[in-house]
């Protein structure tokens, strides 16, 4: 077995009994259901955090409208299950194929744009999406749909997420993951190297609005309702403020941006009149003393003596 | 017989922005295996030429033949793939990548796997993946970089940053590279190594090579032909010795003064 992979066993078996812990902990309710809720909600925002990642970060296009492409998902994802008993399964998968071709129906013309008009067209297509779905009576409009059935659990999205992580991280490390920094890195360059970069760019924007798809999925099956109101541009900045707070570039750092964010705003949720001040405080702060982000382009598994470690049991310095 | 053919060449090619003729009725052609320099004064429309031939600009009017085809509204990256590298006047690396990482992009049009071997790490996925880590080493080795593979590449020194354009052009493996100023701001010692290095990745790689250059000993030096542009027209061609000889060369440099 090559070096690589014996790396990515290493991995597996850490989230495993990662799992094992957390899974434990919350059958025998030494988790309580708040926090509980707030586990999976973490792992549901590290599925939005990676994935917009690939766009944001790895290929540089700046989106805000990732949160429609969650709501795709969302919407997708209960009608199958609600209206026409699908498995949950199936209706992720069907979630993440409506919002990866909506993601390229609307790159394909707005990946032209770029900088600050990318992220105005992309902040206008997530509003769209919401308030067409709002108009939607078939999905109980503004009201919401409701009488979901809570088909998402632990299990379901920290096996998800693995997935997720498993699918971007290994994207990232090939020839295609490399186009996508190149662009990020030089556009003009990245094409004199050969480099197809729209399709490039309509390849990340594409996968991270069908993970961001599959996020929504698993995010309606947790609560009975689900309202557009879930989905507004303000959740899409809340997406960004995780992988700039982690590091634009790193997949460990959506990781602990998603953590953060999601642990930061559970943990102040007894104290609603200071919440947003402490929350905004620490990005302030963060911005003046660590503006590339916890972990700027690094990852957690070249760190000192991780990476030490992993060469070790797998007898090799290659990056995974 | 194909091979007599130039392997470049172009026919009364011309850019116009807005008002201005950048270049007007260019006609050069190249042929395998040939080692041509492009002067002129500032501004006379070289890199222009660069552009027009790489598809960063569409000819205004015009043809240009690659290897037999007409490469005129391809994009910059179809004709990388059909084998025209080039390096850039301001260095364009991937500044914040490793040496190597920039180097292996280059290889990007040569990988095969798809996006299921990508993901899933089967089929041609770990076999390419050396073998472009093992083809990218080796061309680092060459250009003297291998001590900064790892490094991030807007840490090089100048003329390191120069060399590494150079060989992340080659690993696209061109037939024909396009060399702009590759001795800008090289002291010269460094444009002596350079003018050897030009000369043996020529014939180690079986190169066709196009260069911009102001350094005239480079000039002088290392190419078989040279074009003269100024104002965006072709004023003369021809060996070092014609070109240094060329009273309308001389002109364009010196003024019409020098002559008299």
């Amino acid at each position: 077995m090559n070096s690589a992979r014996k790396k990515d066993l290493v991995m597996l078996v850490f989230a495993l009994v990662l799992y094992g812990v957390l899974q434990m902990m919350i059958s025998t309710k030494v988790i309580g259901s708040f926090w509980e809720l707030n586990i999976i909600l973490i792992c549901v925002n590290v599925i939005m955090s990676v994935s917009l990642n690939l766009i944001n970060g790895y290929t540089g296009q700046f989106s805000l409208g990732h949160a429609g492409f969650m709501a795709i998902g969302a919407y997708v994802g209960v009608v199958a299950t609600v209206k026409f008993g699908l498995p949950l399964i199936v209706a992720l998968i069907m979630g993440a194929i409506a919002a990866g071709c909506l993601g390229f129906l609307i790159g394909l013309p707005t990946l032209r744009l770029r900088g600050d008009y990318l992220a105005i067209a992309t902040l206008g297509l997530g509003e769209i999406i919401r308030i067409v779905i709002m108009n939607i009576d078939y999905v109980g409009g503004a009201a919401g749909f409701k009488g979901i059935p809570h088909l998402t659990n632990f299990t379901w999205v920290f096996f998800v997420m693995l997935v997720t992580l498993f699918f971007i991280k290994n994207f990232v490390n090939s020839s295609h993951g490399r186009a996508c920094i190149a662009i990020r890195e030089n556009e003009i360059a990245a094409e004199a190297m050969g480099v197809n970069t729209t399709k490039y760019k309509v390849m990340a924007f594409t996968l991270g609005a069908a993970f961001a798809g599959v996020a929504g999925g698993l995010f309606a099956h947790q609560f009975y309702l689900i309202s557009p109101t879930s989905f507004t541009f303000l959740s899409s900045f809340n997406y960004l403020i995780m992988v700039v707070m982690g590091g634009m570039g790193s997949i460990t750092g959506s990781i602990a941006g998603a953590f953060v964010v999601t642990f930061i705003s559970a943990a102040l949720a007894s104290f609603p009149e200071v919440r947003m001040i402490i929350y905004a405080l620490a990005l302030i702060l963060m911005m003046f003393y660590r503006p590339q982000g916890l972990f700027g382009y690094m990852e957690l598994t070249n760190v000192g003596p991780i990476k030490k470690f992993l060469d070790k049991v797998s007898g090799s310095k290659e990056v995974i | 017989m194909a091979d007599t053919k130039p392997l470049l060449e172009t026919e009364n090619v011309s850019e116009v922005f807005g008002g201005l003729k950048a270049v007007s009725d260019f006609n050069i052609y190249i042929n395998r295996g040939e080692l041509i320099g492009l002067i002129g004064p500032n501004g006379a429309g070289k890199t222009t030429a660069f552009n027009l031939i790489t598809g960063v600009y569409k000819p205004t009017t015009g043809e240009i033949t690659f290897d037999g085809k007409s490469i005129v509204g391809l994009k910059p990256y179809e004709i990388t793939q059909r084998g025209i590298a080039r390096t850039f006047q301001n260095i364009r690396l991937f500044s914040e990548l490793s040496v190597l990482d920039n180097v292996k992009i280059a290889y990007h049009c040569h990988v095969k796997y798809g996006l299921l071997e990508t993901v899933f790490r089967m089929g041609r996925y770990f076999g390419e993946e050396k073998s472009i880590e093992d083809e990218a080493l080796n061309l680092l080795k060459i250009f003297k970089l291998e001590e900064h593979a790892y490094e991030v590449a807007k840490n090089l020194p100048y003329g390191a940053q120069r060399r590494l354009e150079i060989a992340r052009a080659l690993a696209a493996k061109p037939k024909l590279l396009l060399l702009d100023e590759p001795a800008a701001g090289m002291n010269p010692q460094e444009t002596q190594e350079l003018m050897e290095m030009i000369r043996w990745i020529r014939k180690q790689f079986g190169l066709t090579v196009l260069l911009i250059e102001h350094d005239m000993a480079l000039v002088m030096g290392i190419c078989e032909r040279i074009y003269v542009l100024e104002y965006g027209m072709i004023i003369a061609d021809g060996t070092p010795s014609d070109i240094q000889n060329d009273p309308e060369v001389i002109r364009a440099y010196l003024g019409a003064e020098a002559i008299n």
